[in-house]
C-alpha cells in the first residue's frame, strides 16, 4: 500500500502494533511464567535469529521445521515463527526466544525443534537443556533481560535487532519507523533537523568522531544543483560486524535516517557503499529499499511533502582503505580506491564533485530515534563529551563473543568481565584491542576507563567502528602487534610513501623480532619509524597504522626486550624462539617422538634417552604432543 | 571580484599570497625552496600532477596534530609554518629513506644518473646510509619498446606519468595496478605498453623524475655506423632540437645554437649534415596543396569533400587517431611527417643524384621526439624493408653522445648545413613550436589562394602556449577558420566535436605535446619548469625572424626538387614518397 500522508503511516502502525505489542509486553515483563497452547495461551511468537552467524549455524533450518511441527500439529494459525536480525549473544546462537514469556534458547538445533513445539509451545514446559547457564551461579536463566550479558547493555542503535522481522516494513513502521522521517518532512525546516543533531551530540561511529550535526550543516552550506547522501557501509576492521549487524536486522533504519539527511542537506539521492562479501545485508537492504519505495517512503514527493528521495546499492570489493571517505567516494566512482588530501572536504566536492555527505551505518541508525525521543534524551546518555551509545563487537579471548551496545562511559572492565563473562578458561587478561588495525593495546590498567572518544585517544588507541579483541596471557604483544600491521600492509592502497614502504618496512622489523634475529636497535627503528608514518602518512589508515606497534612498545616494552635481548617469547607463541628439551631422567627411549619429528631432528637409541639436534629442529611441537612421559618441555 | 589575500608566516617571514595558494607557492614566492618530488605543475600548460603522495614536502604546520604536505596544503589567515625544523627534517629524511629502500643502488649505470631528482634528494638531505635498505623490493616488469623503455622497478610511485597520461593525453595507457607495496604503475591487467594504446609521445619520459622511463638509446648503434667505412651516413635534425640542446651544456633555455649543433654533428662523423626544416617546407608544399584542393571542393560544393583537414607531421597524433578515432581516418592529411618526408627523399632524389646505393646509406634522425623512433620502424615507410629513416636519436641522447665523443659543445663555431636537404625557410623552423605548422601552411596557402604576397607573415593569433587557440585567417574574402591543439587531451576535445559534426574549423593543427615539438618527450628535462618552454619557442620565432626566406614555396631547393623530380605537389610520384594512408588500430 502507499502511504501518502502522515494519516496513512499511523494507521499502518496501528494496524501492525499488535504484533509487536506481544514482543513489547514480554520486553518489560518481570520474568514471566512459562506459557503454552495448552495452557491457555491465545497468542505465540517464535523469534529465530536471522543474522549471517546463527544462520551458518542452520537457524534457517530450525524455523523450517518448527513450522512443520506448528502445521502438523494444527497450531500453526496461534504461533508465529519470525526470523529476526542478531540478538548479539553470538557466542551461543543460534538463538530462539519465545514470546509472550521470553523464554532464550541458546545453540539450538534442527532437532531441538520437536521438544520446542512440543513441550514449550503446547505444554507450556521450558526445555531446560536449552537454556543459558549462568557460569557465576550455576543456574540456568531462562529470560535474558536476567541474562549479565544483556543487563549492562542498553540498545539504541540495536533497538530493533533481534525484536522485529527486518524485511517487514510494517514491523519497523509500528516500532515508530518512518515516524522522524514523517515529522520532519511535515514540521520540521531542514536547518531544525540539523540543529537537533547537532543537540544530541552524536558524532561519528565509524572511528573518527566527527560530529554529526557539524557535518550536515556543511554539506546543507554547500550550494549545488545535485547533492549526495552516501553511508558507508564498508565495514573493514577484522573481527568487527556491528554495521553488518545493524544492516541485517534493521536497514529500514538506515533507509529512513538517509532520507533524513537527504532532506536536511537538499539531496534527493542516496547511495549505500556496500561490500559485496557481506549477501544477506545487501538482501535486507535491498528489500528495506523496495518496501520502502512501494509503501512510498522512498521515490517522488515523499508524504506529499514536496521532498524526494531515492537510494541506490553501490558495491565494494572488501578493500579496507575504502572506508576512508575520500577512497570510498573515488571507488563509486569507477576509479581507484585510494584516499586524496582533504580540504577539499566530500561536503564541498565529493561524489562525481557534488556536495557528499558520507556517514556511517551505526551513525545513521541512531537518527530516527534521536529525531522522535529527542536529542536531549540522547544526550543524557554518555560523557561530556562522547554522547549516546556505541556498539561493540566482543572477540578474542573472552567467554561472550558477540555484539553488544552500551552506554559511553562504560568502563572497559565491565564490558569485558560483566558483559563479556570474563576471559576464557578463566585465565589471565592481558590486553585489549579497541579500535582494530587503526588502535592500540589498552592493558589492566587502563580497565576503569571509560569508553570515550577521547579517552581512548588519550591512551593511544582510538574508539575506531567497535570493534574489540580481547586477549590473554597466551598471546604474543608482539605477534599481535606483527598481525595487525600485517593487515595494513596488506590493505594499503600504496599511495603515500610512509604507508606503501614505510609500513612494510616496520613489518620487516617485527618479522626479524619474532624471528629472534632482532636487536635492541630495532626497537628504535620500530618506534622512530612509526611515529614518521604518524606524522607523514596521508590518510587515516597510514596516520594510525603504526598504532597496534607504538602501544604494544609502550605497554610491554619488556616483552619485546625479551624478544631481541633473551630470544625468548613469554607467551610461547614465537615458534622461533622456542626451545623444545627432553630430560633425560624422565624420557623412556621409546622412540615415538623420533618417528613422528617431520624433520628427523630427534636422535637416539631405543631405550635409552633421546636428544633433540637443534640445528634441524623446526620447532613445531610434535614431539612434545606425541610425548606420552611429559619427557619433552619448550622453552 | 578581487581575489582575497591572505598573510602567513613561513620559516619567521610573513607572505601574502591570493586566497587558494599552497604552502609550497607561497614559500616559493619568498625563495623558500621547499623540496618535492611527486608534485610537478608546468605552469601554462595543462600538466599537473599533484596527487601529494610522495610525502617530501612535509612542513610543521602550528596547530596541527601531524605535518602537512606543502604541495596540496593551501594556506590559511595567520597560519604559521616552519619548513626546516628538526621534526620536519628527520621525517623527510625517513620517507627519503624509504623510498631509496624500494629502488636498486644502481645509480652508476642509470641514464638518469646526475639528472635523477631523487639523487638530488638523497644529496641534499645528506644521506649517508640506507638504514631500511636489505628488505624486500616490490616486483615489477621491465619492457623495451620502439621509444620508451620502462623499468619498472625503479619506478617511486610519484604517478606524474600516470596524469599525464590521462589527464593530459587522455590515452589511459598508464595507471596504477595492484595495492599496497605490490602497487606499479602498467598499462591495464599489466600488460606491456606495445599491447595497449600508448602512442609513444613520451610524455611519461619527460616527468618521470628517476629512471623509471627513458628513451631507448640508438647512440651505440650510432657510434658503430659513423665508425663504418662503408656507409655514407646522413643526419637530418628536428626545429625544436636546436632551441633545446645548449641547456644540456649549461646554457640558458632558449639559446639558439643551430651553428654549433651542425658543428658537433660533422665532429662526430657525419658525412652530411641535414636539417628537418627543409622537408617541413616540403610538408607544406603537399600538405598546402592538399588543404587547398579540399577547400576550393568545398566551396564549389562538392559534398563529399571532408573538413577540416588535420595535420599529420605528428607521430604520437597519428597513433592517437588511429587508436581512438578509427571512424575519422580519412580527415587528417595524407601528407607523410617531415622526418618520413626526409628519408624518402633522401633515399631517392638524393641518392641518386650522389649515386649512393640505398644499402649503403643510413639516414639518421635528431628529434625532439620518441614517437618518432617508433615512426621510423612503421612498415609504410620502408622499401624491401629498408627504412626509409634507419633510426632517430633524441636530443638528449645527442647531448651524451656529443658529450662521450669529447666535443667541447660551447667552444664549437658556428656552421652551416650541407645543402641541397639543408636549406630551409623561417617556415620550416617554426614547425618545431605550437602553432607553427599552421602558421607555415597560412603563410603559403595565403600566397597560393590569393595569389598575392603576403604583407605580414607573423600570424600571432595562432602562437602562445594556451591549450586550444582558435583565428580566423581573411583569404581576400573567404575567411579560413584554423585551430590549434597541443597535448592529445585538448585534442580529444576538437576530435569528439567533429565526431558529433560540431565542426568549426576548417583546418586543425594538432601536436601531441604539450607546448608543441618544444616540449618533446626527447628534449632536456624541463623539471617542471615551463619558463623552459616559453623560452624554446621564442628561440624559434627568432629564428624564423631572422631568415631572409620565411615561406616554405621561396625555398629554392624546395623548387629545384619539384622541377627535377617530383612535377608538382600532389602528382603521382610526390603521392607515392611523400603521402600514406592510416591504419584502424582501435582495440
Amino acid at each position: 500500500m502507499k502511504i501518502l500522508t502522515i494519516e496513512d503511516l499511523k494507521s499502518v502502525r496501528s494496524a501492525s502494533a499488535r504484533r509487536l505489542a506481544l514482543r513489547e509486553q514480554s520486553d518489560t515483563m518481570a520474568g514471566g511464567q512459562c506459557c503454552g497452547t495448552a495452557t491457555g495461551t491465545a497468542r505465540m511468537q517464535i523469534l529465530i535469529c536471522g543474522g549471517t552467524g546463527c544462520k551458518a549455524s542452520s537457524s534457517q533450518l530450525i524455523g523450517g521445521k518448527i513450522k512443520e511441527i506448528l502445521s502438523e500439529k494444527g497450531i500453526d494459525d496461534r504461533v508465529d515463527v519470525i526470523t529476526t536480525g542478531c540478538f548479539g549473544f553470538c557466542e551461543k546462537g543460534p538463538v530462539v526466544k519465545i514470546i509472550p514469556d521470553n523464554t532464550f534458547y541458546t545453540q539450538v538445533t534442527p532437532e531441538d525443534a520437536a521438544d520446542i513445539v512440543n513441550d514449550h509451545i503446547i505444554s507450556g514446559k521450558r526445555v531446560e537443556r536449552l537454556l543459558y547457564v549462568d557460569p557465576k551461579t550455576g543456574q540456568s536463566v531462562s529470560d535474558s533481560k536476567h541474562m549479565d550479558f544483556y543487563r549492562k547493555q542498553m540498545r539504541v542503535a540495536l533497538r530493533n535487532c533481534g525484536f522485529i522481522d527486518p524485511e517487514n516494513i510494517e514491523e519497523y513502521i509500528a516500532r515508530d519507523g518512518y515516524a522522524a522521517l514523517a515529522e520532519s518532512l511535515m514540521h520540521r525546516s531542514p536547518e531544525d533537523v540539523i540543529e537537533a543533531v547537532k543537540r544530541s551530540g552524536l558524532r561519528g561511529r565509524g572511528g573518527g568522531g566527527f560530529p554529526t550535526g557539524v557535518k550536515w550543516g556543511f554539506a546543507r552550506k554547500s550550494v549545488s544543483d545535485v547533492k549526495y547522501v552516501v553511508c558507508n557501509a564498508d565495514e573493514g576492521d577484522p573481527g568487527a560486524f556491528m554495521d553488518r549487524s545493524i544492516m541485517e536486522g534493521d536497514p529500514h533504519s538506515i533507509v529512513e535516517a538517509m532520507a533524513i539527511c537527504g532532506y536536511s542537506i537538499g539531496s534527493s539521492k542516496g547511495l549505500v557503499y556496500i561490500r559485496a562479501e557481506y549477501p544477506l545485508a545487501i538482501h535486507r537492504l535491498r528489500t528495506a529499499i523496495s518496501q520502502a519505495r512501494e509503501y512510498g517512503l522512498l521515490g517522488e514527493n515523499i508524504l506529499g511533502s514536496g521532498f524526494s528521495f531515492d537510494i541506490e546499492i553501490r558495491y565494494g570489493a572488501g578493500a579496507f582503505v575504502c572506508g576512508e571517505e575520500t577512497a570510498l567516494i573515488h571507488s563509486m566512482e569507477g576509479k581507484r580506491g585510494e584516499p586524496t588530501m582533504k580540504p577539499p572536504f566530500p561536503a564541498e566536492s565529493g561524489y562525481l564533485g557534488k556536495p557528499t555527505n558520507v556517514n556511517n551505518v551505526e551513525t545513521f541508525a541512531n537518527i530516527p530515534v534521536i529525531l522522535t525521543k529527542g536529542p536531549e534524551w540522547f544526550a543524557s546518555i554518555g560523557t561530556e563529551k562522547s554522547k549516546g551509545t556505541k556498539v561493540f563487537a566482543l572477540a578474542g579471548k573472552i567467554n561472550n563473543v558477540g555484539l553488544i551496545e552500551v552506554p559511553m562511559g562504560t568502563t572497559l572492565r565491565e564490558v569485558i568481565y560483566e558483559i563479556g563473562g570474563g576471559i576464557k578458561g578463566g585465565r589471565k587478561f592481558k590486553a585489549v584491542q579497541t579500535g582494530g588495525p587503526s588502535g592500540g593495546c589498552l592493558t589492566e590498567k587502563h580497565l576503569d576507563i571509560p569508553i570515550d572518544f577521547d579517552n581512548l585517544l588519550a591512551e593511544g588507541s582510538m574508539m575506531g567502528s567497535g570493534g574489540m579483541i580481547v586477549m590473554d596471557e597466551d598471546d604474543c604483544m608482539v605477534s599481535v602487534a606483527r598481525f595487525y600491521l600485517d593487515f595494513t600492509v596488506e590493505e594499503s592502497c600504496g599511495k603515500c610513501t610512509p604507508c606503501r614502504i614505510g609500513n612494510k618496512r616496520l613489518l620487516e622489523t617485527l618479522n626479524r623480532i619474532t624471528d629472534g634475529k632482532g636487536s635492541e636497535e630495532d626497537l628504535k627503528t620500530l618506534s622512530t619509524l612509526g611515529k614518521v608514518i604518524k606524522d607523514t602518512a596521508l590518510c587515516g589508515l597510514g596516520q594510525t597504522s603504526p598504532n597496534p606497534v607504538l602501544s604494544t612498545l609502550n605497554h610491554f616494552y619488556d616483552e619485546y626486550l625479551e624478544h631481541v635481548r633473551d630470544r625468548r617469547c613469554r607467551a610461547k607463541q614465537c615458534k622461533a624462539l622456542l626451545t623444545y628439551m627432553i630430560d633425560p631422567s624422565l624420557c623412556i627411549g621409546c622412540h615415538l617422538c623420533a618417528k613422528n619429528c617431520p624433520a628427523d631432528a630427534i636422535i637416539g637409541d631405543v631405550r635409552k634417552p633421546h636428544v633433540i639436534n637443534y640445528d634441524k629442529c623446526i620447532r613445531c611441537g610434535m614431539c612434545m604432543a606425541r610425548c606420552r612421559f611429559k619427557a619433552i618441555s619448550v622453552s | 571580484m578581487e581575489e582575497k589575500q591572505i598573510t602567513l608566516q613561513i620559516d619567521h617571514h610573513f607572505v601574502t599570497v591570493p586566497e587558494g595558494t599552497t604552502i609550497l607557492e607561497a614559500a616559493q614566492k619568498i625563495g623558500i625552496d621547499i623540496p618535492t618530488l611527486c608534485h610537478i605543475d608546468l605552469k601554462g600548460t595543462c600538466i599537473k600532477n599533484n596527487p601529494a603522495s610522495c610525502r617530501i614536502c612535509v612542513v610543521e604546520v602550528e596547530g596541527r596534530r601531524n605535518l602537512a604536505p606543502a604541495c596540496a596544503t593551501r594556506c590559511t589567515e595567520g597560519m604559521i609554518v616552519r619548513t626546516s625544523t628538526l621534526r620536519v627534517m628527520n621525517a623527510r629524511k625517513i620517507v627519503a629513506e624509504l623510498i631509496l629502500s624500494d629502488h636498486p643502488n644502481e645509480c652508476l649505470t642509470c641514464p638518469k644518473a646526475g639528472n635523477c631528482e631523487l639523487q638530488n634528494l638523497a644529496l641534499r638531505f645528506n644521506i649517508r646510509e640506507m638504514p631500511f635498505n636489505g628488505g624486500e623490493l616490490s616486483p615489477r616488469k621491465r619492457e623495451v619498446t620502439a621509444s620508451i623503455v620502462r623499468n619498472m622497478d625503479k619506478c617511486i610511485f610519484c604517478r606524474r606519468c600516470e596524469s599525464v597520461c590521462n589527464e593530459v593525453q587522455t590515452v589511459g595507457a598508464l595507471g596504477a595496478i595492484r595495492r599496497g607495496f605490490n602497487t606499479t604503475i602498467a598499462p591495464a591487467f599489466d600488460r606491456m605498453m606495445v599491447e595497449s594504446e600508448c602512442t609513444y609521445c613520451g610524455q611519461c619520459v619527460a616527468v618521470c623524475p628517476v629512471g623509471a622511463l627513458t628513451e631507448r638509446d640508438h647512440t651505440n648503434r650510432l657510434v658503430e655506423d659513423l665508425a663504418d667505412p662503408d656507409k655514407v651516413v646522413i643526419v637530418q635534425t628536428a626545429p625544436a632540437v636546436r632551441a633545446a640542446i645548449g641547456e644540456e651544456f649549461g646554457l640558458p633555455a632558449g639559446t639558439l645554437v643551430t651553428g654549433k649543433m651542425v658543428a658537433a654533428l660533422r665532429e662526430l662523423g657525419f658525412d652530411y649534415v641535414f636539417d628537418t626544416d627543409f622537408a617541413a617546407d616540403l610538408t607544406i608544399m603537399e600538405e598546402g596543396a592538399e588543404m587547398l584542393n579540399r577547400l576550393t571542393g568545398f566551396l564549389d560544393g562538392d559534398t563529399s569533400v571532408r573538413l577540416p583537414i588535420l595535420t599529420s607531421c605528428c607521430p604520437a597524433w597519428v597513433n592517437f587517431f588511429e587508436h581512438q578515432f578509427p571512424d575519422l581516418l580519412d580527415i587528417p592529411s595524407t601528407a607523410r611527417s617531415p622526418q618520413q618526408m626526409f628519408g624518402s627523399i633522401a633515399k631517392t632524389w638524393w641518392a641518386e643524384r650522389m649515386g649512393i646505393p640505398r644499402d649503403r646509406l643510413v639516414v639518421v634522425s635528431i628529434m625532439p621526439c620518441l614517437a618518432k623512433k617508433y615512426e621510423c620502424d612503421r612498415d609504410e615507410f620502408k622499401t624491401d624493408g629498408n627504412p626509409d629513416v634507419d633510426y632517430s636519436i633524441s636530443t638528449r641522447e645527442l647531448a651524451r653522445l656529443i658529450k662521450r665523443a669529447n666535443i667541447s659543445f660551447t667552444l664549437l663555431p658556428d656552421m652551416e648545413f650541407d645543402r641541397p636537404l639543408g636549406e630551409s625557410t623561417g617556415a620550416g623552423v617554426i614547425f618545431g613550436t605550437t602553432g607553427g605548422v599552421m602558421e607555415a601552411a597560412l603563410r603559403t596557402v595565403y600566397e597560393f589562394y590569393t595569389g598575392k604576397t603576403l604583407k605580414d607573415v607573423n600570424f600571432q593569433a595562432v602562437r602562445g602556449l594556451q591549450g586550444v587557440r582558435r583565428a580566423t585567417v581573411d583569404l581576400g574574402g573567404f575567411e579560413l577558420k584554423v585551430g590549434i591543439a597541443h597535448g592529445l587531451g585538448n585534442a580529444r576535445h576538437l576530435l569528439e566535436d567533429i565526431r558529433h559534426g560540431r565542426n568549426e574549423y576548417h583546418a586543425i593543427e594538432i601536436m601531441a605535446c604539450p607546448g608543441g615539438c618544444i616540449g618533446g618527450g626527447g628534449q632536456p628535462l624541463h623539471h617542471g619548469n615551463s619558463a623552459v618552454l616559453y623560452a624554446r619557442a621564442n628561440a624559434l620565432y627568432r629564428e624564423d625572424a631572422g631568415k631572409t626566406l620565411r615561406k616554405s614555396h621561396e625555398n629554392p631547393f624546395i623548387k629545384t626538387l619539384y622541377s627535377e623530380y617530383l612535377g608538382k605537389p600532389l602528382s603521382d610520384k610526390a603521392e607515392h614518397l611523400l603521402h600514406t594512408r592510416y591504419f584502424n588500430r582501435s582495440m
